[in-house]
Parts: C-alpha cells; structure tokens; sequence
C-alpha cells in the first residue's frame, strides 16, 4: 500500500467537509454518496460495519443540506460520514455489541455521544463490528465474523474497535468512535493507519456505552488526521449529568491547541518500558522521537517501574468489572432467551447460548477473582498495582509533559495467529492498558510504515486531563512526515 | 462471616473477600454484654435479637435515576433505562434521598461519614442488572442508637442508602413462592425506589422490645419525613436475626427471619423461633444457620435457604459512581432543621404533665401529634395532667381535618381542667363538658357547668348520702367490711346513681375505705 492510497478514498478531511457543506459549496448528499460508494464497492471484503443505515444516513443528509440552503448552521460537524462502534446505544436501531445475546434489542434512547454528534450535523452511516462486548484485539470474536484490515485483507485491523477503524482508514466514513478499556482505540488505530484517541476517563460521557468495565471504558474518535481528532473531541466531551464519573471541569479546545508546535516541551522516554515491539516499531518510534526534538520539544528520560504490571492487573480488574456488567444478559427483560423448565437453568442456557468464547471466558474470571476467599488475593492486589501504576505516572509526569511509546508491539497480525492463544492476544495491549488503569488519555498517531509496508502507529501518553500537550504532540508528529 | 456463634446482628451479605463490616467487637465469638438484671429468661435461655429493617424514602424519583417513586401506579410505567438496566444506562445518585438518609442518620443518633457505593450480585428475574447497588462496608450512617420509650438504649450499627427491587408475582406454584411456578410477571416500578437499611446491635432481649423498637423507629421516619413506613404497603420491611443462648454463655447461631409483614407478626415470629431453638437445643439437636421465612397462615417459620446456599454476592465498588462525601455544612443544615423526635416529645410532655413517659397516654398523644396541643393548655393556666388525659380521650386523632376538636381553643380545656381540680365539678361532669365543647368545637365550661346544674357535693352533703347507700346495700357493705374489695365497685355506683354524677367519685371511694377501717 502506497501512503497515498487513504488519500485517494479519503481525500477531505472532516474539518474540510463540515466547512465545505457550512459554505454550500459541498452538498452533504455528495458526499455521502461518495462514502457509500465505497462501501458497496469493498464492505464486502472489509466488513466493518454490522449495519449500514443508508436510508437514515440519506435522509441525515438530506436536511442538512435543506438547512444550509435555509440560511442555517448546521453545526460543526456538518456532512460529516460517521460511524458508531456497534456497542453505542441508537435510539431504535440494534445495537449488538457484536454479540449474539443482544438480538433483537432496539434502545428506546441514544447515547450522549450519539446526540451531541448528531446534533453537530455529523451523518451516521452505519453501526460498526467490534469483538463481542469489546473484549479482543483482533475483531476476531464478533459473532457475526471478523473485520478485514482494509490495507490487507489477511490481516486483522486490530480490535475490539477494529470496525470502526477500518471503516475510517477504507474510507467508509470520515470519522468514527470507539470505545478503549485497554487499547481498543489505539491499538486498531495504529494498525489500520488511522488517529485514535483515548481520552481522559470521564472526559466523555459513557452514558449509553455498553459497559465493558466501566472503571476503564472510554470513548474517543478515530479520524484520518489529528485535526479532525481535535475536532471530535471538542464536540464529545463536555460534562454530562446523566454519567456521574464525567469530569466537570471545563475542557480547553484542542483545536486551539494543536495551533501551537511543541517548543519547550518536555518528551518523556521511559526508560523501563516492556521489552518485545518488534524492531520496525521500536526504529519507528526512534524517529518519532527524533522529529519531537527536531521540532523544538525536549527528551528526557523517565521511569514508569510498575508499567508491566499492567496487563495482569488489566485482566483481573476489567473481568471482574465485566463479569457483573454482563450479569444482566440473562434472558429476563431484552435480547436472547433460551427457554428452560426453571429461571436458573433458563439463565445458564441463555447466557452459554448467548456469549462467545472469550466472553464466556473473562465472566469466568472476573466472578473468580471477585469470589469470597479469592477477593483479596486477585481483586483486591490488582486495585493496588492499579494505584502503583498511576503513582508511577504522575511522578513521570512531573519531569515530561507527554510520553512516547509504541501503540502496538507490531504491525497488523494475519488472522488466526493468535486467535488460539488468549495470552498472545492479550499482549498486544501491553503498551496501552497501564494508561487505562491510570484513567489518563492517550492516542495513537500514524508514524510511516513497518514490515510488508503495514503501518505504524505511535503512542503518545498524558496525564490526567493532559489533551491539550497530547494533541500538539500528535500534530507535530503528523507535521514532520508531510 | 463464618462463625456460627456470631451474635444475632445483621450484616449486609456473606464477606466476599472484601473488608468486613464494622462489628461492634473485634472477633467473632461473643459473649453476653454485663447483665443489667431485667432479662426475662425463657426455660433459663436468654432470647437475642438484631433487626435489619429496611424503609422505603419518600422521594420524588428513584435514588438513580428520574422516574417516579410512587406506590400503587400502574405496573411498569414508573420505569427508563436506568430502572430496566439497560445496556449503557448509567445510575446518577438522587440528592433528596442522601438528605432523607442523613435525617434518619441524624435521629439516631448516627456518625454521618463519608461513604460509598457498591454492586451486590446475584441473579434473580426482578433485580434488572442482577446486581444490587448498595452499601457495603461504608455506610452513609454508622454508630448509632435508639431509645425504647421505658429507656432502654438499643445499638444502631448503620443505616445505608440501597435501591429496592423489583416485584415479581408467580403463577402456578405454591404460596405465590417462584420454585414450581409456571410463569413469573414482573412489576418494574419499585425498582431502583430508594431504601434505607437500618441496622439494628443485637441488644434486643424479648419480643416486646423488638415490637417497641420497630414502633419508636417507625414514630422517627414519620418525624422527619423520611418515609410513610407503611408495613402493609412494604415501604418499611423488618427482618430478624434470632438466637438463644444461656445467659454467660457464647451467643448461639443465629437464624434470620424473613417476611414478617407487621409489628404484630413480628413479636410473633420471634417468640415462634426462640421457642423452635430452644426446643432444639434441649433436645441435644443444634441449630443450623439459615434463612428463615414467616408463615403468618400456619404461625411458624420455614427453612428458606441455608447457610451453605447462601449467595456470594462479590462486592465491589460501584464503578458508575463517586464517592459520597456529605460536607460539614450539609449535616449541620440537617441537624439545624432536625423537627422534635418522638422521645424527646414524650419527655417533655411527661414533664408538663406528671405522667409516666412511657404510660399509654403520653405515648398515644405524642403518637397523634397532640402533645403540643396539651401543652399549650397547661401554658393558658390549665391542669396538665388532667388536660392530657382530656385530649387523649375526647380529641379525635389529628389527620382528621373535620375533627372539631382541632378548633378548641386552649383556654377553654384549661378552663375545664381548673373547674375539676378545684373541686368545683366532678370528673364525670368534667367528661360531659369535655364531650359538650369538642362536639361544638369550643365552648366556656363554667356556662356549660351551670346550665347543666352541675356542681359538686359538698363534704357534708356527701357523707350523709354516703352512709345512706351503705344503709340501702347492707349486703354489698358487709362484703366490703369482710375484706371483698370488688364491693367497693357496687357502693361507688350506686353513691353515682344516688348523686346523679355529681359526687366525686374518688372522694366516695376515700369516704367508703374510711368507714371501713373505723
């Protein structure tokens, strides 16, 4: 694949549509076309999407371009394609999460992050596939079957937000969100060649967010550049009553801070980072680095000594959560029931029925790490890795304003390789999950490519409400390779 | 919580592993606190019951979310997101339910801390997430008491914020119970409705302290608002851990009784389940841990699930919610505005009136809110004791807005009091009086008093009556004089019948043991 070929699907940015169709001078109808047009062209190959709402997207677009030629705003999202991570409740459109037990369920109501988009006049096309509840790195444990990475078509496009990804990097749509309990933004972003964000926890509502772990899910955008991430972001976030672990503080405008380069600014290496990228990504963040310096920002060199203990304490803190999150799936109210002579076994069949393996899998993990006898020694030890962890961020954060790290230990996987090895799948997260457990923000940044030309995606880590440096970061990353 | 000698107070669910549940000692065996010398003992067995009661807030909206919290609507209309659990919902915490709580806390006397909220799992068809958000090990109130109007102290452990269930109704089964049923229906409204736990030290020794107990605490909620407390309604539920042991020796292992659905039932199941235990014991069997369920048809209790079945419930901290952290400005605002409670009331009318705290009738005119009412009789110049016996008897229960009564100036009863202890009209005439301005709503009993040619007897007057009864009951005398004090009835009735009422009755009684005695 040649650096040219997302530009050649994609060539407007989102920024660039919404002004185009606020001017008039582009018709949110054309541009929609344009999208689903290559949907119909390669959806059949990628399957990013587990459903395209052609019909609703239409007629989205139609009345914005009705309200322009009206004489009005739109807002600043105008025309803009979109696409929801299937686990972000639609008022009246399935939302599966990709799993067999929510058929058949319509929300009678929209998520927060639904509503604000909407009404910034952006045009949702479609509910994009994700691994089943967004538990995977692969997309591989849909139940309804794998997204293709639009850049290669053996390879996953990383997940559990691997739709929504490909969706943005085949030019689906110009913008999508996904949700991030350990990497499921960034790690997808880095793999497909798109931007993802994983903001500050609570720095967008989770209302109407199909909980995974809700200690750690988090939404963010995924977008072809950095500018368009700050644009999404500036839309998204914003306190919101109906979550009540949304921040309220007041959120700078990242679009106002990407105007500023990064002079002065302090670019943490951690010196004891995990071991095991592989060397295109480790050369890839060199350079990284390098263009930071290059462009004015200072490297120093930091220690994060409880940052490889994340990924244990990930994968007893988020089952835990997840096991009780999912608990509610049990055939009574909504979606699948199979039905039994009594309640309990109608539960069991429900939910064996229901749930794929690596569900199944982490419900089982989590009630054993929250059972009595076991609490202390699994819950309860993970809760304090998790506070080491964020302590050793805040001291890093002391001496660097961001961090810089790989995204992913390699470039997109071909599919099956890890599929029969849970452990291997979840070391793919092992540069993303620690920022997670510390509820900081962080985003994956396309920086050039690997092996078989597949991208590369670095991750630039902040503290907690940090956006403002990340995003300048981002957008000098991205600046130094134009 | 492992031990089977644990003492008989409740705690919020089996230890899953996370930090246990203040206790009021260290440990978990326990002995009996220092005798105070009035236990009542049964067949030599010392009763000890805790209460866990749960009451229903009276709050606008859920403690999580916006719908209604009214009782009696129409199934499942009083429901949203949050109530269904639905995917993605999220629980806000309603601010009007914290502050009931913080009442509640406050009158009893409670430390209001800062606190948190957790899941309690577990499945069942009307818990919509299958989890219950509650309060684990730390509660919104903690370390409080409650007094029992003849001034026992009973321990309060905690009282927390926790949301209510939803209601199911089997079909097919049973006794309505969900095991055999062939369908179940669902009623979602009561969901989320927020609930109060309190929960009570195992310092409940009998039956009847456990009666007054839930009475006195149904007497505060109604104070300060905080719920109807209907126990027919379910917005206050009680349950109760029971357990017997010899007085000296460790607690016993206790059972927990549920489905008591009235003060009465209450007394009933206890006395029913101490007996079962004690029966037990002596017949060398042991008493197991369980949960226990009242059956008010046949008056027993029922093995409903024992301890091995018991659910872990893996407490963790809610995620969907912050910490609760009540400033010192918001519990002063509370304990500023607290209204007067119960015992505090019955004191002071006790005080104004001479009458026992405890006694039937300060505690019915406190209970209908009409100590004030007494009071202010006795401030316009009245007879307290008599005015309180006045209001207790004739004045019709506040609530009701029809009632007269309500009308009746102070003066006017402190008139009548004044009349009465100064001789001047009996009590039986003062309770014609009485009956006379209540019925009209006001009235000057001096005017009543003469236009009914009321007056008293004098000294003279009335022993000369009274020897003439003695004279026409010879045989009712003669048992009088032999010792028969029930004849003395018989002499005052007929002096009252002689007098046409206007004989004071204690001066009659006075004058008959006078004669007897020379």
């Amino acid at each position: 694949m040649s650096d040219t070929t997302t530009a050649d699907v994609a060539p407007l940015s989102a920024a660039q549509i919404a002004s185009g169709v606020r001017s008039g001078t582009l018709k949110a109808v054309d541009v929609l076309e344009q999208h689903l047009g290559r949907i119909a062209a390669r959806e059949g190959d990628v399957h990013a999407f587990n459903l395209v709402m052609a019909d609703e997207a239409r007629a989205a677009a139609t009345a914005i371009d009705a309200a322009v030629a009206a004489g009005n705003d739109p807002g600043p999202l105008a025309g803009v394609p979109l696409a929801l991570k299937d686990n972000m409740c639609t008022r009246g459109i399935p939302t599966t999460c990709s799993s067999k037990i929510l058929e058949g369920w319509k929300p009678p109501y929209d998520a927060t992050v639904v509503t604000k988009l909407a009404a910034a006049g952006a045009v949702t096309v479609g509910k994009t596939n994700l691994d089943e509840f967004a538990m995977g790195s692969s997309t591989e444990n849909s139940a309804f079957g794998p997204t293709r990475n639009p850049l290669d078509l053996n390879r996953v496009p990383g997940g559990s937000s691997g739709g929504s990804a490909a969706a943005v990097a085949a030019g689906f749509a110009s913008v999508s969100l996904g949700s991030d309990t350990g990497g499921s933004i960034r790690q997808p972003a880095a793999l497909c060649g798109v931007v993802g964000v994983k903001p500050t926890y609570g720095y967008v509502s989770r209302y109407g967010l199909v909980a995974f772990a809700s200690s750690l899910d988090q939404i963010g955008p995924f977008t072809g550049n950095v500018e368009d991430a700050a644009l999404l972001m500036d839309i998204i976030g914003g306190h919101d009553a109906m979550d009540s672990t949304s921040i309220p503080e007041p959120q700078p405008s990242l679009m106002e801070a990407i105007t500023h380069g990064v002079e002065g600014m302090r670019i943490g290496r951690i010196t004891d980072l995990p071991r095991g990228a592989d060397p295109d990504v480790v050369e890839r963040l060199e350079l990284a680095f390098e263009a930071l310096q290059a462009a004015g920002a200072t490297i120093v060199d930091v220690e994060v000594p409880a940052f490889g203990y994340g990924l244990t304490a990930y994968y007893l803190i988020a089952p835990s959560e997840a096991s009780s999150n999912l608990a509610r799936y049990d055939g009574v109210r909504y979606g699948m029931r199979v039905d039994a002579p009594d309640t309990n076994t109608m539960y069991s069949t429900t939910r064996e029925a229901g749930f794929g393996e690596e569900v199944q899998r982490r419900i089982m993990l989590g009630t054993y790490a929250l059972s009595a006898g076991y609490y202390d020694a699994y819950y309860g030890k993970a809760l304090k890795v998790r506070r080491l962890i964020a302590d050793d961020f805040d001291r890093a954060y002391t001496k660097a304003d961001v961090l810089l790290t790989p995204t992913s230990p390699t470039v997109a996987f071909e599919f099956g390789s890890k599929g029969d090895d849970p452990l291997a799948m979840y070391l793919c997260d092992v540069y993303t999950i620690p920022t997670n457990l510390a509820g900081h923000p962080g985003m994956s940044v396309p920086y050039g490519t690997g092996q078989h030309g597949l991208p590369i995606g670095v991750q630039i880590l902040a503290g907690t409400l940090g956006e403002p440096a990340m995003f300048r970061a981002g957008a000098a990353l991205e600046r130094s390779l134009a | 919580m492992s031990s089977t000698t644990a003492p008989a107070t409740a705690t919020p669910g089996a230890g899953a592993g996370a930090p246990s549940v203040n206790n009021p000692t260290p440990g978990n065996v326990y002995t009996a606190g220092p005798k105070t010398g009035n236990e009542i003992l049964i067949d030599g067995y010392e009763l000890v019951v805790g209460l866990e009661v749960h009451v229903e807030l009276a709050t606008k909206t859920k403690l999580f979310s916006g719908s209604a919290n009214r009782f009696g609507d129409e199934p499942n209309t009083n429901i949203d997101p949050v109530t269904l659990g639905l995917p993605g919902a999220l629980p806000v915490l309603n601010r009007q339910a914290v502050e009931l709580a913080m009442y509640i806390g406050t009158a009893l006397n409670c430390t209001i801390q800062p606190c948190a909220f957790h899941r309690k799992n577990y499945f069942y068809p009307d818990m919509p997430k299958a989890y219950q958000i509650s309060q684990y090990d730390q509660p919104l109130n903690v370390n409080g008491s409650l007094e029992l109007p003849g001034g026992k102290i009973i321990g309060v452990e905690r009282a927390h914020l926790e949301e209510d269930t939803g209601k199911s109704t089997h079909f097919g089964g049973t006794g309505g119970r969900i095991h055999g049923s062939t369908h179940s229906l669902i009623d979602f409204n009561r969901a989320g409705v927020p609930l109060v736990e309190i929960v009570s030290r195992p310092d409940i020794r009998t039956s009847e302290e456990a009666r007054q107990y839930v009475t006195e605490l149904r007497a505060i909620l109604l104070a300060v608002g905080a719920s109807d407390a209907k126990m027919e309604e379910g917005s206050m539920r009680c349950d109760a851990n029971v357990s017997v042991h010899k007085p000296g020796e460790p607690y016993g292992t206790r059972c927990e009784i549920k489905n008591v659905n009235s003060i009465r039932s209450l007394g009933k199941a206890i006395d029913y389940e101490a007996r079962r235990q004690i029966d037990l014991i002596e017949t060398g069997e042991k008493v197991r841990q369980e949960t226990r369920h009242w059956d008010e048809n046949d008056g027993r209790t029922h093995t409903l699930r024992t301890k091995e079945d018991a659910d872990d419930y893996r407490y963790f901290l809610e995620p969907d919610l912050v910490p609760l952290v009540p400033s010192e400005s918001w519990i002063k605002d509370i304990q500023d505005s607290m209204p007067m409670l119960p015992t505090a009331r019955r004191k002071r009318l006790a005080a104004a009136t001479g009458a026992p705290a405890d006694g039937e009738a300060v505690m019915v005119v406190v209970e209908r809110g009409q100590d004030d009412y007494v009071l202010s009789v006795a401030e316009a110049g009245g007879d307290g004791a008599r005015a309180l016996i006045y209001v207790k008897e004739a004045f019709a229960p506040t609530g009701d807005d029809t009632a007269p009564a309500d009308a009746v100036l102070p003066g006017d009863i402190a008139a009548l009091t004044n009349l009465e202890t100064s001789g001047k009209i009996t009590a039986t005439q003062a309770k014609t009086i009485l009956a006379e301005i209540v019925a009209n709503g006001g009235g000057d009993a001096a005017a009543i008093a003469t236009a009914k040619g009321f007056e008293a007897m004098d000294t003279g007057a009335l022993e000369a009556m009274v020897d003439q009864v003695i004279a026409d009951n010879a045989a009712a005398w003669a048992k009088y004089i032999g010792g028969e004090d029930k004849a003395m009835g018989a002499l005052v009735g007929a002096a009252m019948k002689a007098s046409q009422g206007k004989a004071d009755g204690k001066l009659v009684t006075a004058l008959l043991q006078a004669k007897r005695t020379t």
